[in-house]
């Protein structure tokens, strides 16, 4: 009786074991360098997804920085423990394009999965950055931004300015701050985060001129740069020119010049559209506009998106990409598109989410925030506003800004700091493909 | 003469030294013999493609003009850092010495520091000399100093200077407190008779008498200056402007990790690694002969 009783409660066990797993739901790992705000968008997506559906779940975790992201999933790749998805920034696209056989195109998990890809329901700008040169999407945009132009009315209206017509072309730019420095409205009249960013991949794209061969690398790894071409020297040379008397203030490598447009330092800023939240927390009588462009260029264009995309890793089971598919398709949905659009300020990937929220009235309420959507979509990308591509794009950076820096401390012309930039640049582009 | 200790059997010696090596070998031997090993390697940040090629990496670090500015900064930057941190403590720990009450208090406040962690020790002087926020910024515009370290690489090289000083002045004060009271006071007494003033006194006996203590903190705060300050380097200048703060530690981050060339990046720990070894022996070989032990 005994013996029995302890067999029927094994075989009970053995039975309540097996049933869980068939009932085992499919864990999909995402790893994101989201914080603050963003971090709580990620949260709240997943749980959404996970509730929506029994047989996959995604679990989130923090990474890091952006690029301490990538160099965790690089890591873990390498030991084998890759994650199912990864978020890599903007730069680091090239990186992970490079690696083939260790990613999986999205265009591929999304067919796989059984869900239907259709290329067109996505805004054009922000997949051609993200996909192959034959047009093969290889990862998702989940937080796409754009360079725009803040200016603070209260001081243009101090340098008898008119507080609504933002410049449009970088010589107004230049005018207007000289203005507003010499009225003494402020002590500094322009500043740009991200000046590799702004002021050579975008500017090339705005006003469709080429950053380098090959399609600015999206038609080949072989590229040379061409960022020392007289139109990108004389607008250099013009930011130079400010920076010698302060009217034009140099905040750092990133997004720290920022501060000094939010302290009232300095009356315009070009910065990402990513950062508006932090502008209108701080209360500021702000106006918002398109990113300038150049009256010798060919522009404006169409800017090129930066932010951070979801990539696939490969030697996954087919359950997993199955229910990555699930989510990808999940992140598509017109709903949620709308929600991390109004709530992120990133921009919406689907074209269905951009009508919605148009229709929505949420522009009105909320001006400025179609003009990095506008910029985008306003053209067809040509061959010069695609995007830039390299497989070391953080180094080449690395490189400009080095190069800037010197310019600006007065050690070096436009002409001459670009020249080197270009050298250097070619020499680690060269370095970087010749594995 | 070291005293020596005799074991009676062979067999335990080693065995008590055991989990020491085996600590050693499991968190040096290994990990440097791997970083000689990929030094050799040139791959792709992913590691599909790897390729052996000796000494490639090394002919490619040591040709490169980044690479030997960067020697030229950790030089001036150790330096600079081991001489303004000593130089400061030792001053204190002199004054220190002179306080007659609250002696205690005053030897508490200077140690504080110690315990605040490089970055954020960084990050406190990056707020303190930002050029448009920081009150010390606005202090030395003041005075006429047209300060930018975002731009101006000697500004940014003593930011970076005070910042790692600062946090090392408490360790040196400590020991310059302890080799201070280790002192006779009979010697110094017996100098007051003899008619020596007060700056004699410190640089024909104080001062000697601590050659010990100031030997130790010479290599521990060039260590410290050459290896534990990445910290401070990140959060302050990330290496710029240009180059002008690229120390070789930031700089092995910086190519192994960012511009993610792990070969030429494992090639530069090694040569750090040889130079940390070659220090180290010529320290205690040559200057600890001259230290005189009291």
């Amino acid at each position: 009786m005994t013996f029995r009783g302890i067999a029927a409660g094994v075989a009970a066990t053995f039975t309540l074991f097996s049933t869980t797993s068939a009932f085992a739901v499919t864990q999909i790992s995402w790893w994101h360098a989201m914080t603050g705000a963003n971090a709580e968008v990620v949260a709240k997506i997943t749980k959404d997804f996970n509730a929506s559906q029994k047989d996959y779940e995604v679990v989130p975790s923090f990474k890091g920085t952006y690029p301490e992201a990538l160099n965790a999933g690089i890591a873990a790749f390498r030991a084998g423990q890759a994650p199912d998805i990864i978020q890599v920034f903007d730069v680091g696209t090239g990186v992970m394009m490079a690696a083939e056989g260790a990613v999986k195109p999205v265009a591929e998990v999304l067919e796989e999965g059984g869900q239907k890809f259709d290329k067109s329901q996505y805004l054009p700008g922000i997949v051609a950055y993200y996909s192959k040169p034959d047009g093969t999407m290889l990862s998702f945009p989940y937080n796409s931004s754009s360079p725009i132009l803040y200016y603070n009315k209260d001081i243009f209206k101090k340098a008898g300015l008119d507080e609504n017509t933002p410049p449009k072309t970088w010589d107004e730019v230049w005018e207007m701050a000289k203005k507003i420095k010499s009225s003494g409205a402020a002590s500094c009249g322009y500043t740009s985060t991200w000046l590799t960013w702004i002021h050579l991949e975008n500017f090339a794209a705005w006003n469709n001129v080429p950053y380098g061969t090959n399609e600015n690398g999206l038609a080949g790894t072989d590229v040379k740069l061409e960022i020392n071409a007289p139109i990108y020297v004389n607008h250099f040379q013009a930011i130079a020119d400010l920076a010698k008397d302060g009217t034009f203030k140099y905040g750092g490598r990133t997004s720290e010049a920022k501060q000094l447009f939010l302290a009232g330092t300095c009356g315009i800023l070009t910065e990402s559209s990513g950062g508006l939240g932090d502008i209108v927390k701080s209360g500021m009588n702000y106006g918002i506009g398109e990113l300038p462009y150049d009256k010798d260029g060919k522009g404006p264009q169409n800017t090129i998106p930066g932010g951070a995309s979801l990539w696939v890793f490969g030697g996954k089971s087919d359950a997993e990409y199955k229910g990555i598919a699930a989510f990808f398709q999940y992140l598509s949905k017109t709903e949620v598109q709308q929600y991390l659009h109004e709530t992120s300020g990133y921009l919406p990937v689907t074209m269905a989410a951009y009508e919605a929220t148009k229709k929505s009235g949420f522009y009105e309420k909320n001006p400025g925030r179609e003009t990095p959507i506008l910029q985008m979509m306003g053209k067809a990308p040509t061959e010069n506003s695609k995007g830039v591509r390299l497989v070391n794009l953080p180094q080449v950076r690395d490189i400009q800004n080095e190069e800037f820096e010197k310019m600006l401390a007065g050690q070096e012309t436009a002409q001459q700091a670009l020249d080197n930039a270009v050298e250097r640049g070619n020499k680690a582009i060269q370095e970087a493909i010749g594995n | 003469m070291t005293p020596r200790v005799v074991f009676p059997n062979k067999i335990l010696p080693y065995l008590l030294v055991a989990p020491q090596l085996a600590i050693t070998l499991v968190f040096f031997y290994w990990p440097a013999g791997q970083a000689l090993y990929q030094s050799m390697l040139r791959e792709d940040p992913f590691g599909l493609k790897s390729r052996f090629i000796w000494f490639d990496n090394f002919r490619r670090v040591l040709a490169d003009p980044a690479y030997l500015n960067s020697i030229k900064v950790t030089v001036i930057f150790s330096i600079a850092t081991a001489v303004v941190a000593m130089g400061v403590a030792l001053l204190l720990a002199v004054m220190a010495e002179k306080v007659i009450r609250g002696k205690g208090f005053y030897r508490t406040l200077m140690i504080w520091p110690y315990a605040v962690a490089p970055a954020i020790a960084g990050m406190l002087f990056l707020f303190m000399f930002n050029p448009s926020i920081g009150t010390l910024a606005v202090l030395l515009r003041k005075a006429g100093v047209h300060w930018d370290p975002l731009l101006n690489g000697t500004h940014a090289m003593i930011l970076l200077v005070i910042a790692a000083a600062w946090k090392q002045i408490s360790y040196n004060f400590l020991f310059f407190v302890a080799g201070l009271q280790a002192i006779p006071k009979t010697l110094i007494e017996a100098a007051a008779i003899d008619g020596a003033g007060e700056t004699k006194r410190f640089w024909t006996i104080v001062f000697p008498l601590l050659a010990p203590t100031t030997f130790f903190l010479l290599v521990i705060n060039t260590v410290y200056a050459l290896f534990d300050t990445f910290g401070i380097v990140h959060a302050v200048t990330g290496g710029g402007p240009g180059k002008a703060t690229e120390t070789l530690v930031y700089k092995v981050y910086n190519d192994g990790f960012v511009n993610l060339m792990l070969g030429v990046s494992a090639a530069e720990s090694v040569i750090l690694m040889a130079i940390v070894i070659a220090l180290t022996a010529v320290q205690f070989r040559y200057i600890e002969r001259k230290v005189h032990y009291g």
